[in-house]
């Protein structure tokens, strides 16, 4: 529950679960969505996470994994331990960014 | 006082910008007022599209090389020479040479290049024996030799990670190996994987439905979200971040991409792969308001394409314009793309799309005639091919397409729009807007 009381699901959000806007995430939202996706956050995801959606909100790039494993403080090999599948997709989901496009 | 523009790199982007300058700037190049400038390092113009068929042997090396400076406009002044470095805020560019050049407005156009030792492993044994790229000249001609001979067995087909120089070409590449072990005889003993690190083979979920039926056809295996972290090229084995595999007789890799080198040098400028922080929409660094980036050298999410450098120099002349005369900047470019996907068999399709919108069925206008988007046809396997005569003829002369708007149109809204027609014949007062104090 969100300090306006709506939850997750009551969000605007595509057809994977992503939010459309940003604005509406909190960290309990994040929560919602990390137990959704099967994810036990610790401070370790949560670094990722946030490091993900401030990048996201100061460039308008979600960062690319290797940016991640280069930047975030977390290495890939782990990323890929912490978020089984593809980091950067979990991290902006439960960060609550638009999926990354990889451009066609 | 002259005012200089310098253009960093004269390939498809620096080659179309440098030629639509001098023809917008003719008369103040002519009476000193503006000087341009394109810099860059030695070797031939590569057309980099004809590397996907170089492999095949539909294309020999010397047919996709070009000297640069023919086809750059007289009235530039071409330097040859490596970038060291640019510096932002005094305005200057420094070469390996120790040469320092100024400018009043530089555009970077300096591409990106693959970046196969960004892998662990990628570059060891097995190194153009076992393992190859086609993004290079040197690696698509060793791949040929490598097809010619290969006796069967598994081949792969990666895409290390996002973003690559024109996205579908690792996927028409599977189907082109197709069509070429057919022809060999041999497709029986071949067995075809494609490993990417997306969610489906099309980065655009549209083309993932409407397409589906290609691999199938073809039988290319699918490996989706495999996140390659090292290769063991002497053992045959691709190994993904969380130690899943996939074994390999002959890897086709397309490593990471990285913006030039000199980039990372240049504070501020780009990103951790050297990629121009760029506005999507002005072409416009994030950096400083007198530099701008074009084609594969930005960090804007559009295709790594030269369709995408070409629809880009249609709005950038327009900015470089505004901002010589001081006047604000328009945030037009949306992201236009559009490419044939060659599916083997002489046949291939065209998407088009932007930013925005996904790509769609209907028919594209081009002046030769309508052709079917999002479906097969021999017509769209004959445009890819005629689009090197495009490349040379009309795309590096920065003229527009005959019936290709820079914007995209709604599909079904054919060609000869108002605005459209205005664009691809622009009135002479158009380009004769003098920039104020030259
Ligand atoms: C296999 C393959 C298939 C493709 N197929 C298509 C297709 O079908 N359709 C399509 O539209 N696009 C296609 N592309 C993509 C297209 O070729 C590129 O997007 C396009 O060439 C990019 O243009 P650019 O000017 O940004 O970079 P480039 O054309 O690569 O030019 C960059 C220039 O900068 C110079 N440079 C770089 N660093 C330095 C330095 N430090 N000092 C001096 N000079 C430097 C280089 O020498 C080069 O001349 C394909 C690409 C590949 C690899």
């Amino acid at each position: 529950m969100t300090a306006t009381g709506s939850t997750y699901r009551q969000l605007d959000l595509d057809a994977e679960g992503f939010l459309k806007n940003p604005q509406q995430w909190t960290e309990d939202i994040g929560r919602e969505i990390a137990a959704e996706s099967g994810i036990p956050l610790t401070d370790r995801h949560w670094q990722v996470v946030k490091f993900m959606r401030d990048r996201f909100l100061s460039t308008g790039n979600a960062p690319s994994i290797r940016s991640l494993g280069k930047e975030s403080g977390v290495e890939i090999k782990e990323l890929y331990q912490l978020f089984p599948k593809g980091p950067a997709k979990l991290a902006a989901k439960i960060g609550g960014i638009p999926k990354p496009h990889g451009c066609i | 006082m002259t005012r200089q523009i310098v253009i960093l790199g004269a390939g498809t982007a620096g080659t179309i910008m440098a030629n639509r300058i001098a023809r917008t700037y003719r008369r103040d190049i002519r009476a000193g007022r503006i000087a341009l400038t394109v810099v860059d390092e030695d070797g031939p113009h590569l057309y980099q599209p004809g590397l996907l068929f170089l492999p095949f042997g539909r294309y020999r090396p010397e047919q996709l090389v070009k000297t640069k400076k023919p086809l750059l406009p007289r009235d530039a002044r071409y330097v040859r020479g490596g970038i060291e470095r640019v510096d932002p805020d005094a305005s200057t560019v420094h070469l390996e040479s120790g040469t320092t050049i100024g400018y009043d407005v530089l555009l970077v156009a300096t591409g990106s290049h693959i970046a196969p030792e960004e892998t662990e492993g990628l570059t060891g044994p097995g190194w153009r024996e076992k393992v190859f790229d086609f993004y290079t000249l040197e690696g698509a001609t060793a791949l040929r030799d490598a097809l010619a001979k290969f006796p069967g067995g598994r081949l792969v087909v990666n895409v290390v990670e996002m973003p690559i120089k024109c996205p579908v070409a690792p996927l028409e590449f599977a189907f082109l190996a197709d069509d070429f072990f057919t022809r060999r005889g041999i497709r029986d003993r071949v067995e075809i994987t494609y490993v990417t690190p997306l969610d489906g083979a099309f980065t655009k979920a549209t083309c993932s439905h409407a397409l589906a039926y290609l691999l199938e056809q073809k039988q290319v295996h699918l490996v989706t979200e495999f996140a390659a972290g090292r290769v063991d090229g002497a053992g045959g084995k691709l190994y993904a971040w969380d130690d899943t595999e996939v074994p390999f007789d002959l890897l086709v890799t397309i490593p990471a991409h990285k913006g030039a080198d000199f980039i990372g040098r240049s504070a501020g400028l780009g990103d951790e792969m050297n990629f121009v922080l760029t506005d999507p929409h002005t072409l416009q660094a994030r950096r400083a308001p007198n530099i701008f980036a074009i084609g594969d050298a930005t960090n804007v999410p559009a295709s790594k394409a030269g369709s995408v450098a070409h629809f880009e120099a249609e709005e950038l002349i327009e900015n470089l314009t505004r901002f010589l005369d001081g006047r604000p900047l328009e945030p037009s470019f949306d992201g236009h793309a559009n490419c044939f996907i060659e599916t083997g068999h002489d046949r291939a399709l065209l998407i088009d799309f932007n930013y925005e919108l996904e790509p769609v069925h209907g028919r594209f206008p081009f002046a030769w005639g309508p052709v079917p988007l999002l479906r097969e046809s021999r017509l769209n396997h004959l445009g890819k091919l005629f689009f090197r005569w495009i490349y040379w003829n009309v795309l590096l002369p920065g003229r527009a397409i005959p019936g290709v708007p820079a914007r995209m149109s709604p599909v079904g809204k054919h060609t000869m729009e108002m605005d459209q027609v205005s664009r691809q014949a622009p009135p002479p007062q158009h380009k004769a807007h003098a920039p104020t104090g030259v």
